[in-house]
């Protein structure tokens, strides 16, 4: 029942979110003058009255609040409105570039967790070991590089070389998994990695701070003192408790990773979300601006709903309210 | 029977600060069945010493033997450790608010240790022996509290559970580390009660780590004083109570608030503590000790016995005569510090009658 009541309640609070940056977003726009779009689409010789022509053709010689209510109106109808220059639906552009955006997160997400967690963790349990001052090291490193530098470096001396020598596996741009498995991750592999540099070092500094403040605990010497097997003790009783901040920062990473991986798209030329959204205010292409606005922010409130529901899930003394 | 014997036990931390002497050569003697009171200050090393015993000090260097039910727990390997671990010897920490984990549910964390133990047990098993045992440590409604989370019991409550996980194997030997220390005083009283008694039941032995020397008189059979890492006085109950020899543990004694002696204010041991990397010379104590003589500040004295039994025993210098609180025993006390006082001395004992009686630490 509580989590009814939670879900009715953080559902419609995202909605007046989604509402609010939409407007902010329509009105920053469309604030300012029409006439770039029209001379671009109209080519440079045009004449005034083409010009007139392509301003009223886009509905955009209306006044503000009229199409502010065209777009609210079709915003209800989950319509995101058409480019100005080709005339596709937005909502269509923005499903066709979903999977390489969506698949570079997920497996992403999925490296960067898996080494930050295991490097974390060992650090901690070894506090102070050669390994940790290594990965001290390397944390550091990865949290000072950027990420295009990452992805430049792995091009140059990973890319570069392999298929220079006959191996053809890793590849650049974006191949669906409907071509193979193996070809998927043979594309994206680099991503994901440049993705993953930057996040897993992050995660390694966190866990490894959370899991070292649990290993302090009494109820971690009393684990020890029941009688537990050491790895139960630091897994079972450590890992568990050091874990709930995780989950709860990865739910907001995620979130806002849709408009993040701009960067690791154009490296590795990925047509993704972030190349389109580029190509998008490079234009002026205002709906499709718009619509990737509205659908980054969508992805940042379920997110943000989703991490509450999780950390009251993993943690029992977190009410549901 | 003896349960347990810790011969010369020594354990030591390297820091960069310096060596700490944690514990600097202690030995003593635990029957089945019998309570022994381990009182002393903060950092007087009774926390450390009971703890290297189930060897959860890592990082310590550590020597001596300790000799329980025929093995030498100092000797036992990890594996072996971890069966006698909340198996055969149990420990109740200070604080049940922090002692149990968040995250699991009272009886999941009981039906672990059960389950920890012996692999036989089914879950459903190990959580009706979790009912039982809640049930016998006063918890009220055990079958639906069985699934509470710690956080939605009180402090007492948390401690009696703990008692609970304590008693599930039916140890030799339990640890029992300030257990009180962190409740307030109509729940102490019930805790001591209840250990009282579940000892008595079920036979088995009590080590009570405590600064509180009316804990000690509650539930005590014998009692070692400790100080900066060593035994002080080790005796029976009442010889500590009544013939205490060592001038600490009369200092421990005369600090205990007492209700009955009428407006009495109470008498502080001056000074603090000593740090455990740079311990004072010859006797730890006599820098905060109103009888202080010059052997004190060269030789350190040793355990020896001081009365008829040959249980009772202290480690200090003045005679054996002058155990006891009565004022012929402080007539012999003044009378050899007389004597055996020199400049020196003499010095140190006017610091300490001229130290203003905040800066002493009731304990």
């Amino acid at each position: 029942m509580a989590i009814a009541r939670f879900l009715i309640r953080r559902v419609l609070t995202g909605i007046v979110v989604l509402w609010l940056v939409a407007t902010a977003a329509f009105f920053l726009f469309f604030a300012r003058p029409v006439n770039t779009v029209a001379h671009q689409l109209a080519g440079r010789a045009a004449t005034p009255q083409v010009i007139a022509t392509v301003i009223r053709n886009l509905g955009l010689n209306q006044p503000i609040l009229v199409q502010y209510w065209h777009f609210l109106d079709n915003l209800l109808h989950f319509n995101l409105g058409y480019s100005y220059y080709t005339q596709q639906s937005v909502n269509t552009m923005l499903k066709q570039d979903l999977p390489p955006t969506a698949s570079v997160v997920v497996g992403g997400v999925i490296l960067w967790l898996i080494a930050g967690l295991a490097v974390g963790i060992i650090s901690a349990t070894r506090a102070r070991s050669l390994f940790d001052r290594f990965s001290a090291v390397a944390v550091l490193i990865g949290i000072s590089l950027p990420t295009f530098v990452i992805g430049e470096l792995l091009l140059l001396i990973v890319f570069v070389p392999l298929n220079q020598h006959g191996f053809h596996w890793i590849q650049d741009q974006y191949a669906g998994p409907s071509t193979g498995i193996g070809n998927w991750i043979g594309h994206l592999i680099l991503p994901w990695i440049t993705l993953a540099a930057v996040q897993a070092a992050i995660y390694t500094r966190l866990t490894r701070g959370q899991l070292l403040d649990v290993l302090g605990e009494d109820y971690m010497r009393m684990a020890r003192a029941k009688g537990l097997s050491e790895r139960r003790v630091i897994f079972r009783h450590g890992v568990r408790a050091a874990l709930t901040p995780v989950v709860s920062q990865l739910g907001v990473d995620v979130g806002q990773l849709l408009g993040g991986v701009i960067v690791v798209e154009s490296v590795f030329g990925l047509n993704g979300l972030g190349q389109v959204s580029v190509q998008a205010i490079d234009t002026d292409n205002l709906p499709v601006i718009i619509g990737f606005v509205v659908l980054a922010a969508a992805f940042v409130v379920v997110a943000n709903i989703i991490v509450d529901l999780t950390y009251a899930l993993l943690d029992p003394r977190v009410r549901i309210a | 029977m003896t349960l347990l014997e810790v011969k010369d036990l020594k354990v030591s931390f390297p820091t960069a600060d310096g060596v700490v002497r944690a514990v600097r050569g202690v030995s003593f003697t635990v029957d089945a069945g019998r309570t022994l009171g381990i009182v002393g200050e903060s950092g007087s090393g009774k926390s450390v010493m009971t703890q290297t015993l189930l060897g959860l000090t890592p990082g310590g260097e550590i020597s001596g033997s300790a000799v329980f039910d025929g093995v030498d727990l100092l000797t036992l390997g990890e594996d072996e450790m971890r069966k006698v671990r909340g198996a055969q010897i149990s420990v109740i920490f200070q604080d049940p608010l922090t002692s149990m984990h968040p995250l699991y549910r009272v009886g999941w964390q009981i039906s672990e240790l059960i389950r920890a133990h012996d692999k036989s047990v089914s879950k459903r098993e190990a959580r009706e022996r979790s009912i039982d045992l809640l049930r016998r440590v006063g918890i009220p409604r055990p079958e639906t509290r069985v699934d509470d989370y710690p956080h939605q019991f009180s402090g007492g409550m948390r401690q009696r559970a703990i008692i609970a996980m304590a008693l599930a194997l039916s140890p030799k030997l339990i640890i029992a580390d300030e257990p009180t220390t962190a409740l307030d005083a109509t729940v102490q009283a019930q805790i001591l009660d209840l250990l009282l008694e579940l000892q008595r039941e079920s036979d088995t032995a009590l080590i009570m780590i405590t600064h509180d020397m009316g804990v000690v008189a509650d539930i005590a059979d014998d009692v070692m004083v400790m100080y900066a890492g060593r035994a002080a006085e080790r005796a029976g109950k009442d010889d500590i109570f009544y013939a205490p020899h060592h001038p600490y543990t009369k200092g421990l004694l005369e600090s205990i608030p007492n209700s009955s002696a009428g407006g009495d204010r109470l008498k502080p041991i001056t000074g603090q503590p000593p740090s455990l990397i740079r311990l004072p010379s010859g006797c730890k104590f006599h820098p905060r000790c109103g009888y202080v003589m010059d052997r004190c500040l060269s030789e350190e004295p040793t355990l020896r016995p001081v009365g008829d039994d040959g249980y009772h025993v202290s480690a200090c210098w003045l005679p054996t005569a002058a155990a006891g609180l009565s004022e012929q025993a402080e007539e012999i006390r003044k009378k050899t510090v007389r004597a055996e006082r020199s400049e020196a001395s003499e010095q140190i004992a006017e610091e300490i009658a001229a130290a203003p009686e905040s800066e002493g630490s009731v304990i």
